[in-house]
């Protein structure tokens, strides 16, 4: 599965949930695929996607937030995993794209095929942990883990796409994406 | 150890100006205003001070006005999240942080930061000041409306024995 094949066959799961992606490959594979008001789009702060997701999980608790992560961030954040079980938000949804690179930066490798990271999620306490290889289990798992009580860890195994980016670098400036969600979430105006 | 009245009163101070959400590591010289917030229920601890900026950025997308609490050391930690999240993004937030290695007085792993924390923050174009007991109150409506006014951190440095 690819990053965009993966984005793709997600996409028309979302609706009015919040949007948090990871900076990099990861933002610019989902600004392609699908855009909406309530995506946020992480350029820089690699690793703190999930406390974005987390901030916002804890701030609007009748909101369902979906963190788009990769293997590279989660490793740099790895306390986060830890935080997250401990508040155990139920409106929160960590999706995990493994390719076992920093894609970005050119496919240096992570430790990802080393440690298995939806392990580490189900030993801090999330309430689902799982991992999908292929589309028909990700068909599967995604309404789950969008519907049910989270927090929920889902690792996405992904293969490494040819050499480039998987989608456009995001049109939006930052602050434009931090005014847009939060007009779409009704908290300015 | 702290004295209660001051922290409970500075928590006060915090919640009239707008602060509405509260993360951050702990600094003994802050457990005062800690212990109150958790008595109150508004204390959200997370495990890295950079970790504490990301949720804070989440809980202001949300609609909440944050603080994130932390000793000067873990300044160094954010130094990523300030300038690539928080000031191009245009997220305030208020950075209470206190001042470890003042004037030169502390122990050796504080020296370092207590010297250049001023000089820090003015090159990540912080607004800050560094209050006397009795102008906490008067910090906190400033803290609130710098932040408000700019959409970016503002920080108040905490000396020692102003809060404990």
């Amino acid at each position: 599965m690819t990053v965009v094949e993966v984005l793709a066959a997600i996409a028309p799961h979302l609706r009015e949930q919040v949007c948090v992606h990871s900076n990099g490959y990861m933002s610019r594979a989902a600004f392609g695929v699908r855009d909406h008001e309530r995506c946020f789009y992480m350029i820089g702060s690699m690793g703190l996607a999930s406390s974005i997701g987390l901030g916002l999980a804890l701030a609007r608790p009748g909101e369902r937030v979906v963190v788009f992560d990769g293997d590279g961030n989660v490793l740099m954040n790895l306390g986060t995993l830890a935080r997250i079980a401990a508040a155990a938000p139920r409106n929160l949804v960590h999706l995990c794209f493994d390719n076992g690179v920093h894609a970005s930066t050119g496919a240096q490798a992570t430790i990802s095929h080393r440690v298995p990271l939806e392990e580490i999620a189900r030993a801090a306490g999330y309430r689902r942990a799982g991992r999908v290889r292929d589309l028909a289990s990700l068909a599967a798992e995604i309404p789950l883990v969008l519907s049910e009580d989270g927090p929920s860890f889902l690792l996405i195994e992904t293969a490494l796409e040819s050499a480039g980016p998987p989608g456009p670098r995001i049109t939006h400036t930052p602050e434009e994406m931090t005014r847009r969600v939060r007009r779409a979430l009704g908290v300015e105006r | 150890m702290s004295t209660p009245c001051p922290a409970v009163r500075f928590v006060d101070a915090l919640e009239s100006a707008g602060f509405d959400f509260f993360a951050g590591v702990p600094c003994s010289l802050v457990g005062g205003v800690i212990a109150e917030l958790e008595r109150r229920g508004r204390y959200f601890g997370e495990t890295r001070e950079d970790a504490a900026l990301g949720v804070a950025a989440g809980a202001y997308l949300g609609g909440k006005l944050p603080v994130v609490i932390m000793q000067n050391s873990g300044l160094g930690v954010s130094l990523n999240a300030l300038g690539s999240l928080h000031a191009i993004y245009e997220m305030p937030c208020l950075l209470l942080v206190t001042w470890r290695g003042y004037e030169g007085k502390d122990a050796p792993e504080h020296l370092v930061m207590g010297e250049v924390m001023p000089g820090l923050l003015d090159l990540f174009g912080i607004p800050y000041r560094a209050p006397a007991a009795d102008e906490l109150p008067d910090v906190a409506v400033w803290a609130a409306d710098t932040a408000r006014a700019t959409r970016r951190p503002v920080a108040l440095v905490v000396k020692p024995g102003v809060l404990a």
